[in-house]
C-alpha cells in the first residue's frame, strides 16, 4: 500500500528532488486513460444509483415484473461481438501491425450500432404491446436504463467514428493506438454494465 | 512502454490569436478561472438580492408590494440553489480550482484545455437556463432548494410547470459541466505535477480542491439520477417518486412512487455537497493562515488525512437530513453516530488552524482578517451542527430557524469569508496589483460583525420553535411579538451586510487601475504559484522552463534561513540534486497501484 | 489587535445574549409533553458546545493578540506535534460521546411506542389538518388516498368494519386526554407535510403513500398550535391547527359529540325543497334567484357550493362571522337564527346551491393583467385556474360571483375583521394569503380579472 505509505511521510523532513530528475505522474499511463477511468467510475456510480433505486422501487406493492422480450438475447450477442472485435483491434494495434485493423475496429462499431438498432426495435415492440413508459414502474425503469445505456454507447460511437475516419484516411496505427485502447476499455465497461443490467431486468 | 509524464512533455498550448480567442474562447486556465469566477459571483449577486427581498418580507411584513407568498417561495428556492451550486461550487472549483491547480502543481495548463473551456461554456449554459426560469410563465420553481416531490411538480407550488423543468434541466447541464471540469482537475493533480512535487508536498489548497472534486464526481451522479427520474415523472407520467396523490381535488395519474427515495438520492448528493464547498475552503484558508502567520501549517499530515477522512465519511451521513422525514426511524441510530464521528476530524482541523497561529508572527492584513474570522464562524457553525446531527435534538429543531442559522453559519458565512480571504490573498497574483487595504478591512468588519448579528439571534428563534420557510408568522400561541422585533433587527443587519458587499466590488475594480504594483510575491509566500516569472502569469505560466520543487509548501521561518520563507523551488544547494540519501523505491517510483 | 478584542467581545457578548434571551421569550416554549429527556439532551449539548466555543475562541483571541507581527520577532518552526493532536482527538471524542450517548438513548425511547398508547390519525392535505380517532374498537379502519371523495375525505374503506366507529374530525382542532401516551399515525393526501407542536418537542413528516408515526405523552392541559413544518406549497405558512389537551372527562365529553364515520356516511341527503319557504326572507337582500343585490349589500349566492353556504350560515349563526367591524355581517347574523336546526341549514344550503347560476354583473374595474398576475400566482392554488373553487382546499367559487362582495371581503380579511375568529376554520388562511394584494387597488385588479373568468 504505497498510497498509505506515501501520505504517511513527513514532507518537511526531506528536501531535494524526490522521484528522480524527471517529473512523475501518479499513474504510469496516459492522462486520457486516467480521465477515462475516472469517468467510468462516475458512470458506474450513476448506474449503481439507478440499480439501488430500482431495487427500492421494486419492493413497493405496485411493482409488476416485465416479461423480457426475447430480442434482448440477440442484442446481447451483438454487443458481445462488438466488444470482441474491438478487443481484437486492440490486440492488433499493440503489435503495431495493420492487417485486419480496419475491419476489426470498424466492425466493432458497426455491431454496436446494430445493438442500438436492436434496442430500438425492442422499445417499439414493447410500446406496440401497450407497455408504455408510464405503464408501470418496471417498464419505466426498462426504458430509462436501456435508454441511458444506449446514450452512453452513442457517446462512445462518436469517438469511434472520429477514430475510424482517421484510420481510413490512413493514420498510422501508433497515432490512434491510444484512441483504440480507450474505445476498447469503454466498450468493455458498457458490455459489463449491460450484462449486469440485463441480468437484473431478466430476474426481477 | 512507460508514458512520458505530462510535465515533461512540451505541452502543446493553444495560443490565442485574437482578442476573442484570448478572452472569450480561451483555453487558458487562468482566463477560464476568471470567467467561472465572474459568472458565479454575478449569479451569486442575484441570489443575494433574493435573500434581501425575503428578509424585507420577514422583517417588515405587509410593507412591500413586491413580495407575495408566491414570490417568497420562489426566492427561497432560487436563493438556496444558486448559492449552493451555482455560486459556491462553481467559484471554489471552477474559479479557484482552475486558477490555482496548474500554478500550484507547476503545470503549464490543465491537462485538457479544450475540455476545460467547454466546461465553462456548458456551466454558463446551465446558468442561463436557470435564469430563463425567471421569465417563463409561472416563474421559477418555489419548491425549496431540495425540490422534494411530489410537491415540486404539483399545482399549489410556484413554478410547478415550466419552472421545475428548467431547474432540473439546468442541474443536469451543470453536472455535465462539472464532470468535464472535475475530470480535468483530478487528472491534472495526479498526472501534471512538475518534477519533485510529490502529493505530500502539495499545498493544502490543492488537496482540498482535489478531494472535493472527487467527492463531486461521486456525489453529483446522485443528483443527476434523481433529476432524470423526476423529469420522467413530470413529463412522461412515470411514477418513480410520485405516489397516488390528489391535486386540487383531482386524483393524479400516478401510483406507488416513493418520495422518500428521492430524498435519499438528493441527500446522498446533498451532504457531500456541503463538503464539496467546505473542503476547498479548508484548503484555501489553511494556506492563507500559514502564509500570514509566517508559520508552517500545523500538522500538515493530519490536515491531509482529515480532508480525506471527512471526504470519505461525508458519504455515510446523508440521512441526518431526514431524521423527521418518515424514513425508518432505526436509521437514526446509525446516521447520528456517523454524523458525530465526522466532528472529530473536523475539530482537529480547527485545532490545527489555531495552533498554526500559536507562536506565529501574525500579519493582520485583510486576507488574514477574513481567515481568522472564518475560524470563529466555523467554530460556531460546527458546534451548532452537533445539535442537529444528534438525532433526538433534531426533533424539536428540525425545520426551524435553528437549521437556517446553522447552515448559513457553516455553509454560507464561513465559506464566503474564505472566498474573500482567498480573493484578497490571490488578487495581487491575478491582477498584478494590490487592493486597497483599508477598504478591504472595512469590508471585513461589516461582513463579519454584520453576519454574526444576523445569525446568532436567528438560532434562538429556532430554539423558540419558529418554523422556517414561512412567508409570514401569522398569529400563534407561542411566538411573542418580541420575536417579530428580532426578525426586524435581523433584517436591518442583513440589509447592512448586503449593501456593504459593494465595498468589495468597488475595491477590486478601483484597484485594477489604482492599486500599487504588487510584484511577484508580495506576501513572501513559499508555494509555487507565487514563483511565476511574470505577474500576472502569462499563458503557459512558467516561461521557458518548468519549475522544480525541492521542498514542501510551508517552509516559513525555518531556523537558520536568511528570509522568513523558502520558496518551494529553492534548491538546497546551487545544483539540483536528487535526494539519494533518502531514496525510497516505494515513493520515488510512479505509484502505479494507487 | 482590534480583531483579538473583537473576538473576545463576541464571545462575551454571545454568553450574555444566551443568558438574556429567556427574558425576551426567545427560548424553548414550556414543555407540555413528557419529553423532558429531549430537553435534558439539549442542555448537555449546550453546555459541552458552549464550553468548547468559549475556550477555543478565547484561545484564538489570545493567539491573535499575543503573536501579532512584531519587529524582529520570528515565528517558531514546528511542523507538527503528534502527541498533542492525539490528545486533542481523544478529548474531542469524549465530548462527542457525552453528547451522543444520551441522544441515542432518548431516540430509542422515541422509536419504541410504549404499550398501551392510544392511537389517532393525523391527515394532512393542502393546506389543512384533519383527524381520526379509532372509536370503541380501538382500531382505525383501512384508508387510502385513492378512496378519497368529498363525503369521505379520509378515504376510509367503506367495507372495513373497523372503520365504521372511527371518529372523524374534519376541522383543524383536535383534543387529547392528559397523561395518556398517544401514538399519532400520520398520512398525507397530496404532498409532504410535517406535524409539529412546539410544546410537545417532537415532529414527523407526513408522506403520501405511507404511514409515519410519532408518540408523546401530553402532561399539561392547554391549547397548542399545530404547525406544518415541511414546505408543502404556497399555503405552507397558513396550514395551522390546534390541539387541546383536556382532562379525561372533558376529552370524553368532546369525543362523544363528534360524529362517527358511519354516521357521516349515512346522513340523509339534504332536501332542497324542505325549507325552501324560508328562503323568502333571504330573497329580500339576496334576490329571488339568489342573484344578489348590491344596494342592499346582499351578495350573489347562486353558483356557490352547498358545503360553503352551509359553513358560512353556521358561522353567522354561531357568531364566528358578523362580529366587530363587520356591519353587514351583523345584519346577517339574526337572519340565520330562523334556521333552527342543522338540517334546516343543510337544506337551505342545498336549495341555494340548486338555484340557476347566471354570472353577476360587473361593477368593479381594474388592471386585468396585474390581477391575472396576482391571481395566477397566489389564488389559483386553492380557487383553481377557472375560479370555480373546490371542496378539497375549502375554497369557494369566485368566478361569476359578486365582484364588489369580493372586494369588501378581501378588505375585511386584510383588516382582520374576518377570519381571525377561532371558530373560523379556514378564514385564517385568507388573512395570510390576502396580503398578496397590497391594497384596494390590487384587490380591484384581481376582482377585475375574476370577472373575465365567468
Amino acid at each position: 500500500m504505497s498510497f498509505i505509505k506515501n501520505i504517511a511521510v513527513k514532507p518537511w523532513e526531506r528536501k531535494g528532488i524526490i522521484g528522480g530528475l524527471r517529473p512523475v505522474g501518479t499513474f504510469d499511463t496516459a492522462p486520457e486513460k486516467v480521465a477515462l477511468v475516472f469517468f467510468l467510475v462516475v458512470a458506474s456510480v450513476v448506474f449503481s444509483l439507478f440499480t439501488v433505486s430500482y431495487i427500492i422501487r421494486m419492493e413497493l406493492p405496485d411493482w409488476r415484473p416485465l416479461s423480457d422480450p426475447a430480442q434482448l438475447w440477440l442484442n446481447t450477442g451483438l454487443l458481445v461481438i462488438s466488444s470482441i472485435l474491438l478487443q481484437w483491434a486492440r490486440t492488433i494495434v499493440q503489435t503495431e501491425a495493420r492487417k485486419h485493423l480496419i475491419s476489426a475496429f470498424i466492425g466493432g462499431g458497426v455491431f454496436a450500432i446494430l445493438f442500438i438498432a436492436g434496442q430500438m426495435n425492442t422499445w417499439q415492440d414493447l410500446q406496440a404491446t401497450g407497455n408504455y413508459i408510464n405503464a408501470n414502474p418496471a417498464t419505466s425503469f426498462f426504458f430509462l436504463l436501456t435508454g441511458l445505456h444506449a446514450l452512453h454507447l452513442l457517446g462512445g460511437l462518436w469517438v469511434w467514428s472520429k477514430s475510424s475516419i482517421r484510420l481510413i484516411a490512413g493514420s498510422k496505427p501508433e497515432e490512434i493506438k491510444l484512441s483504440i485502447e480507450l474505445c476498447t476499455l469503454y466498450w468493455h465497461f458498457l458490455l459489463i454494465v449491460w450484462l449486469a443490467m440485463f441480468a437484473m431486468l431478466a430476474n426481477t | 512502454m512507460a508514458y512520458l509524464p505530462l510535465a515533461d512533455q512540451e505541452q502543446e498550448l493553444h495560443h490565442p490569436h485574437s482578442w476573442v480567442t484570448k478572452y472569450v474562447w480561451s483555453q487558458d486556465h487562468k482566463v477560464i478561472a476568471i470567467q467561472y469566477g465572474g459568472t458565479a459571483i454575478a449569479v451569486g449577486c442575484v441570489a443575494l438580492v433574493l435573500s434581501l427581498l425575503m428578509r424585507m418580507q420577514l422583517g417588515f411584513p405587509e410593507s412591500f408590494d413586491f413580495m407575495d407568498p408566491n414570490s417568497y417561495y420562489q426566492s427561497v428556492t432560487m436563493h438556496g440553489m444558486i448559492m449552493v451550486v451555482y455560486l459556491l461550487t462553481a467559484l471554489f472549483l471552477g474559479g479557484f480550482g482552475n486558477y490555482l491547480i496548474p500554478l500550484m502543481v507547476g503545470a503549464r495548463d490543465m491537462v485538457f484545455p479544450f475540455l476545460n473551456m467547454l466546461s465553462y461554456w456548458v456551466y454558463l449554459l446551465s446558468v442561463l437556463i436557470l435564469m430563463a426560469s425567471f421569465f417563463v410563465d409561472g416563474g421559477p420553481t418555489g419548491a425549496g432548494w431540495t425540490l422534494y416531490p411530489p410537491q415540486a411538480a404539483m399545482a399549489g407550488t410556484p413554478g410547478h410547470d415550466m419552472g421545475i423543468i428548467l431547474m432540473l434541466v439546468s442541474l443536469v447541464v451543470f453536472i455535465v459541466a462539472f464532470t468535464m471540469g472535475g475530470l480535468n482537475y483530478v487528472t491534472t493533480v495526479l498526472q501534471g505535477r512538475c518534477r519533485g512535487l510529490t502529493m505530500m508536498r502539495l499545498p493544502l489548497s490543492v488537496w482540498g480542491i482535489f478531494v472535493a472534486t472527487i467527492l463531486g464526481l461521486f456525489a453529483f451522479p446522485a443528483l443527476l439520477v434523481s433529476a432524470i427520474m423526476m423529469i420522467f415523472d413530470t413529463l412522461l407520467g412515470t411514477s418513480f417518486f410520485m405516489p397516488a396523490v390528489i391535486e386540487s381535488g383531482t386524483p393524479l395519474d400516478h401510483n406507488g412512487g416513493s418520495p422518500i427515495l428521492f430524498q435519499h438520492l438528493f441527500w446522498f448528493f446533498g451532504h457531500p455537497e456541503v463538503y464539496i464547498v467546505a473542503l476547498p475552503a479548508f484548503g484555501l484558508v489553511s494556506d492563507v493562515l500559514s502564509t500570514h502567520a509566517r508559520k508552517n501549517i500545523f500538522g500538515y499530515r493530519m490536515m491531509v488525512w482529515a480532508i480525506i477522512a471527512i471526504g470519505g465519511l461525508s458519504f455515510v451521513v446523508w440521512a441526518h437530513h431526514m431524521y423527521v422525514s418518515g424514513m425508518h426511524p432505526y436509521f437514526g441510530f446509525f446516521f447520528a453516530t456517523t454524523t458525530l464521528i465526522i466532528a472529530v476530524p473536523t475539530a482537529l482541523k480547527v485545532y490545527n488552524w489555531v495552533l498554526t497561529l500559536w507562536e506565529g508572527n501574525i500579519r493582520l492584513n485583510a486576507p488574514m482578517y477574513f481567515a481568522i474570522g472564518f475560524i470563529f464562524t466555523f467554530i460556531h457553525g460546527g458546534l451548532t451542527g452537533l445539535f442537529l446531527g444528534n438525532v433526538v435534538i433534531d426533533l424539536p429543531l428540525s425545520d426551524t430557524y435553528f437549521v437556517v442559522a446553522h447552515f448559513h453559519m457553516v455553509m454560507g458565512v464561513s465559506p464566503v469569508l474564505v472566498l474573500f480571504a482567498a480573493l484578497y490573498h490571490w488578487y495581487p497574483k491575478i491582477t498584478g496589483r494590490m487592493f486597497h487595504s483599508g477598504m478591504a478591512k472595512l469590508h471585513f468588519w461589516c461582513t463579519f460583525l454584520g453576519t454574526y448579528a444576523i445569525y446568532l439571534p436567528m438560532h434562538y428563534l429556532g430554539f423558540l420553535g419558529v418554523p422556517r420557510r414561512y412567508y409570514a408568522l401569522g398569529t400563534t400561541d407561542f411566538i411573542p411579538q418580541s420575536a417579530q422585533d428580532l426578525n426586524t433587527a435581523i433584517t436591518i443587519a442583513a440589509l447592512f451586510v448586503g449593501t456593504s458587499q459593494l465595498l468589495f466590488f468597488i475595491n477590486i475594480f478601483w484597484s485594477l487601475r489604482n492599486g500599487k504594483k504588487a510584484g511577484g510575491n508580495p506576501w513572501g509566500s513559499a508555494s509555487l504559484e507565487w514563483q511565476t516569472p511574470d505577474t500576472p502569469p502569462i499563458h503557459g505560466n512558467w516561461g521557458d522552463e518548468l519549475p522544480t520543487v525541492y521542498r514542501w509548501a510551508y517552509d516559513y521561518s525555518v531556523p537558520g534561513a536568511h528570509e522568513d520563507f523558502i520558496s518551494q523551488n529553492t534548491p538546497e544547494s546551487a545544483e539540483p540534486t536528487v535526494d539519494e540519501q533518502h531514496f525510497d523505491p516505494d515513493i520515488d517510483q510512479p505509484l502505479a497501484d494507487v | 489587535m482590534a480583531l483579538a478584542v473583537a473576538i473576545f467581545l463576541l464571545v462575551v457578548g454571545s454568553i450574555f445574549f444566551h443568558f438574556a434571551v429567556p427574558y425576551f421569550g426567545w427560548w424553548f416554549t414550556d414543555i407540555a409533553a413528557d419529553w423532558g429527556s429531549i430537553d435534558f439532551t439539549i442542555t448537555v449539548t449546550v453546555i459541552v458546545t458552549g464550553t468548547v466555543f468559549v475556550l477555543l475562541n478565547l484561545f484564538l483571541a489570545y493567539c491573535v493578540y499575543k503573536f501579532r507581527e512584531k519587529e524582529g520577532h520570528k515565528a517558531v518552526y514546528e511542523p507538527e506535534n503528534a502527541k498533542l493532536e492525539v490528545w486533542l482527538s481523544v478529548i474531542t471524542s469524549i465530548g462527542v460521546i457525552a453528547m451522543l450517548a444520551p441522544g441515542l438513548f432518548v431516540w430509542a425511547t422515541f422509536v419504541n411506542v410504549p404499550e398501551g398508547a392510544t392511537e389517532y390519525e393525523v391527515m394532512g392535505q393542502q393546506w389543512q389538518w384533519a383527524f381520526r380517532y379509532p372509536g370503541a374498537d380501538g382500531q382505525l379502519g383501512f384508508a387510502d388516498t385513492a378512496l378519497v371523495t368529498e363525503s369521505n375525505p379520509f378515504g376510509v374503506n367503506l367495507d372495513d368494519p373497523r372503520g365504521q366507529d372511527d371518529v372523524v374530525v374534519t376541522g383543524p382542532e383536535m383534543h387529547l386526554p392528559i397523561n395518556q401516551p398517544v401514538k399519532a399515525n400520520l398520512r398525507s393526501n397530496d404532498v409532504l407535510h410535517n406535524y409539529t407542536v412546539p410544546q410537545f418537542r417532537v415532529k414527523m413528516d407526513l408522506v403520501p403513500g405511507l404511514v409515519s408515526y410519532l408518540w408523546f405523552d401530553p402532561n399539561k392541559v392547554g391549547r397548542y398550535d399545530i404547525l406544518c413544518e415541511e414546505l408543502c406549497g404556497i399555503g405552507h405558512f397558513v396550514m395551522r391547527g390546534s390541539v387541546v389537551v383536556d382532562t379525561q372527562e372533558d376529552f370524553d365529553t368532546w369525543i362523544a359529540n363528534q360524529p362517527t364515520f358511519a354516521e357521516t356516511q349515512s346522513r340523509i341527503a339534504a332536501n332542497p325543497a324542505a325549507d325552501q319557504a324560508q328562503y323568502a326572507l333571504c330573497a329580500t337582500c339576496h334576490g329571488a334567484a339568489g342573484e344578489g343585490n348590491q344596494s342592499l349589500n346582499g351578495p350573489k349566492l347562486a353558483g356557490q357550493s352547498a358545503w360553503y353556504i352551509e359553513r358560512q350560515l353556521n358561522y353567522f349563526k354561531n357568531g364566528v362571522r358578523g362580529g366587530e367591524g363587520d356591519t353587514n355581517g351583523a345584519v346577517m347574523a339574526p337572519m340565520v337564527q330562523t334556521l333552527a336546526t342543522d338540517d334546516a341549514v343543510r337544506n337551505m344550503a342545498a336549495y341555494i346551491a340548486s338555484l340557476p347560476d347566471t354570472p353577476a354583473p360587473t361593477t368593479v374595474t381594474g388592471d386585468i393583467d396585474n390581477g391575472y398576475d396576482i391571481y395566477d400566482r397566489n389564488c389559483a392554488a386553492c380557487h383553481l385556474d377557472d375560479g370555480s373553487g373546490t371542496w378539497y382546499t375549502d375554497a369557494p367559487a369566485l368566478a361569476g360571483m359578486s365582484d364588489w362582495y369580493f372586494v369588501t371581503q378581501i378588505s375585511n380579511f386584510r383588516a382582520g375583521i374576518r377570519g381571525l375568529h377561532r371558530g373560523d376554520n379556514y378564514g385564517g388562511q385568507m388573512v395570510g394569503m390576502a396580503t398578496a394584494m397590497s391594497g384596494i387597488k390590487e384587490i380591484q385588479d384581481v376582482a377585475a380579472y375574476i370577472n373575465t373568468l365567468k
